[in-house]
């Protein structure tokens, strides 16, 4: 690390401690509301109302702290249950869903021992370095002053001038503990905040089902959607040119031996038919699983799709075989997705493709040289992304300032490659 | 003229052995499966291998990965790969060797009797016969070197990269013979390739270059 940064860290995290300080004391009447409005609780109607709204401030005030402990590279997950529908504040539904989840009491004992840890803290992280500074500023002013001072660190009292200058090198190194331990100070006091913000085994494995529960809706939802879809092009399509082949072959058997030519011609167009009907279940098999990734897994179809694309598009993979399939779709339709972005709205000049490992972590990188500035909001292709992976626990992440570049970097957990079935050939 | 026939689906199968053989074709063989390909071609050595890419026992490329090994073992083997969908990627697989007798057609084109048996016949004598849609998706990338050629050019390319002689391009656009060997001079320049006298290799450049 270089000597600036552990400077500018330490200096952050000095200023993080005196902030510490008065936010930890907050805790206090934040613990002394709480407790009086959950005796309020007797009178009727009055407890309902006010002990939600002080955890609400409570809640805010946790999160605040979840959030600076993040910034120590401490990772806080928030607890809460989410709200019953129908919960309004003030209501019943409200005041026992506040009550019964245990994250709320949990933030209760966490309001005096947190302040108490925070204060301290915070005085140790701005105590050590201030003393450092007193070493370093202030007893060479006050010596040359000439006022009477009595000692410093190791030395105590100072019974020379030499002694009392002894506190500059003293000083010097106290200061730079303080700067350099402020930032580990500041990680131990997001450490014990986590022991009693962060969710409980149970309440992480209920935020688990809630999240399952609705990647799970999304998934059922966007399968029936496409299977509605499938089944409308076949209606609309392949069927009724099948219907219509059948009818023009029954035509041109009837007139084949009145009119040769008007049946030739009939079957002609019966031919035309046939070749509709398969471009079209062409065009939909394509949709529902492209026959290049069957044949030649994620790296071979991603290929191909590159080469089908008005932009040039440059393709990395180093993947050691083929994945699951299921996982293996999610992947390619991802990719695909990204890649019909770029070429539609971003005006890019060439793209990028790349695929690797970490672990057993699949990493799909698509990248352009376009305008920039997607948004996720903006479209339903990157919404549609997000979706698609989430039914895997997969992430996506974009990168896109104004003038670009654009970065779509898409996560996914893969329990394994198997060994690859086709020879890898020429592709590149 | 003897024809080796790979094709996993027994309807297909017979389908295509009764157009060849009324085609004045013999089916010496006929194979279901990728691995029994090779074999049959060593044996037989008939004049064209009509080959399936999708083929037991993995269902994936087999046919495509047979028939490209084929061509490794038996140089310049003509080979007509048909597939329900066609990609530019296996085209520029089928096309690395450099070599003539290459044909890679979607199976739709068998229902174009005359014109199916014309592409197994260019493809025996060493020629090369790509599908349509092959060729219009290399045309239709924005960024090619084609944005070069005029609307005439790029026509007169198409047709010439799905293997079709000057006479054969004069009658399908309506234009003379020698408009078409001007049209294709001019391309030439225009896609810096050298000139050749020979269908075939020129062809061959063509799609090299496009799939690069």
């Amino acid at each position: 690390m270089d000597s600036r940064d552990w400077i500018r860290d330490g200096l952050r995290a000095v200023l993080g401690g005196l902030i510490a300080i008065p936010l930890a004391a907050l805790n206090l009447p934040l613990f002394v509301l709480s407790v009086a409005t959950l005796i309020l609780g007797v009178v009727p109607g009055l407890g309902m109302v006010l002990f939600p709204l002080v955890t609400q401030l409570v809640r805010a005030r946790a999160d605040l702290a979840r959030r600076i402990a993040a910034g120590s590279g401490v990772a806080i997950a928030r607890p809460y249950r989410t709200a019953p529908e129908r919960a309004v504040l003030g209501g019943w539904r409200h005041y026992r869903w506040v009550l019964t989840d245990p994250a709320t009491w949990r933030d209760l004992a966490w309001l005096v021992p947190g302040a108490v840890a925070g204060v301290t803290l915070g005085v140790l992280i701005l105590a050590i370095p201030l003393y450092g500074l007193e070493g370093v500023l202030l007893i060479p002013l006050w010596i040359w002053l000439g006022t009477g001072w009595y000692g410093y660190g190791a030395i105590w009292p100072f019974s020379t001038v030499g002694d009392a200058f002894l506190s500059l090198p003293q000083g010097a190194l106290i200061l730079s503990i303080g700067v350099a331990g402020a930032p580990y100070l500041r990680r131990c006091g997001a450490l014990f905040d986590r022991l009693l913000l962060a969710p409980t085994r149970n309440a992480e494995l209920r935020l688990r089902v809630s999240q399952l529960t609705v990647t799970r809706a999304d998934t059922v939802d966007a399968q029936a959607a496409e299977l509605r879809r499938i089944e409308r092009d076949l209606h609309d399509g392949a069927q009724v040119r099948l219907v219509s082949l059948g009818m023009t072959i029954g035509l041109a058997e009837e007139m084949v031996e009145a009119d040769p030519a008007g049946a030739r011609k009939l079957l002609a167009e019966a031919r035309e038919t046939s070749t509709a009907a398969l471009a079209d279940l062409r065009h939909l098999v394509r949709g529902i699983h492209p026959p290049v990734l069957a044949e030649r897994g994620l790296d071979g179809a991603v290929r191909a799709l590159a080469l089908a694309l008005p932009i040039p598009i440059t393709v990395e993979t180093a993947l050691p075989g083929r994945l699951d399939t299921p996982v293996e779709s999610a992947a390619y339709f991802a990719v695909a997705e990204a890649l019909a972005n770029t070429t539609r709205h971003s005006f890019a000049r060439t793209a990028r493709v790349e695929l690797w490992h970490t672990g057993s972590t699949l990493v799909m990188q698509v990248s352009d040289d376009g305008l920039g500035g997607a948004d996720p909001a903006g479209g339903t292709g990157l919404r549609g992304i997000e979706r698609r992976l989430a039914a895997f626990d997969g992430t996506m992440s974009l990168s896109s300032p104004p003038g670009g570049p654009t970065v779509v970097t898409m996560e996914l957990p893969c329990a394994s490659f198997s060994p690859k079935t086709t020879p890898s050939s020429g592709t590149g | 003229m003897r024809v080796v026939l790979a094709e996993d689906h027994a309807l297909l199968r017979d389908g295509l052995t009764r157009l060849l053989t009324a085609h004045a074709c013999e089916v010496v063989a006929a194979v279901d499966n990728g691995p029994a390909l090779l074999p049959a071609l060593v044996e037989h050595r008939p004049d064209v291998a009509v080959v399936d890419v999708r083929l037991p026992p993995t269902f994936t490329d087999e046919g495509l990965q047979a028939a490209i090994s084929a061509r490794g073992v038996i140089p310049g083997m003509p080979v007509l790969v048909l597939s329900q969908h066609v990609e530019p990627l296996y085209a520029r697989e089928l096309l690395s060797d450099r070599t003539g007798g290459v044909g890679y057609l979607l199976k739709d084109r068998v229902s174009h009797v005359a014109q199916f048996v014309d592409a197994v016949r260019r493809v025996a004598s060493g020629g090369t016969a790509m599908d349509p849609e092959v060729v219009y998706q290399l045309l239709a990338r924005r960024e090619s070197p084609l944005s070069a050629l005029t609307v005439r050019e790029r026509e007169v390319l198409a047709q010439m990269a799905e293997g079709r002689s000057n006479g054969a391009i004069a009658t399908k656009l309506f234009i003379g013979e020698k408009a078409v060997s001007k049209h294709i001079n001019n391309i030439f320049t225009k896609l810096d390739l050298p000139p050749s006298d020979d269908d075939n290799r020129r062809v061959l450049a063509v799609l090299t270059y496009l799939n690069s």
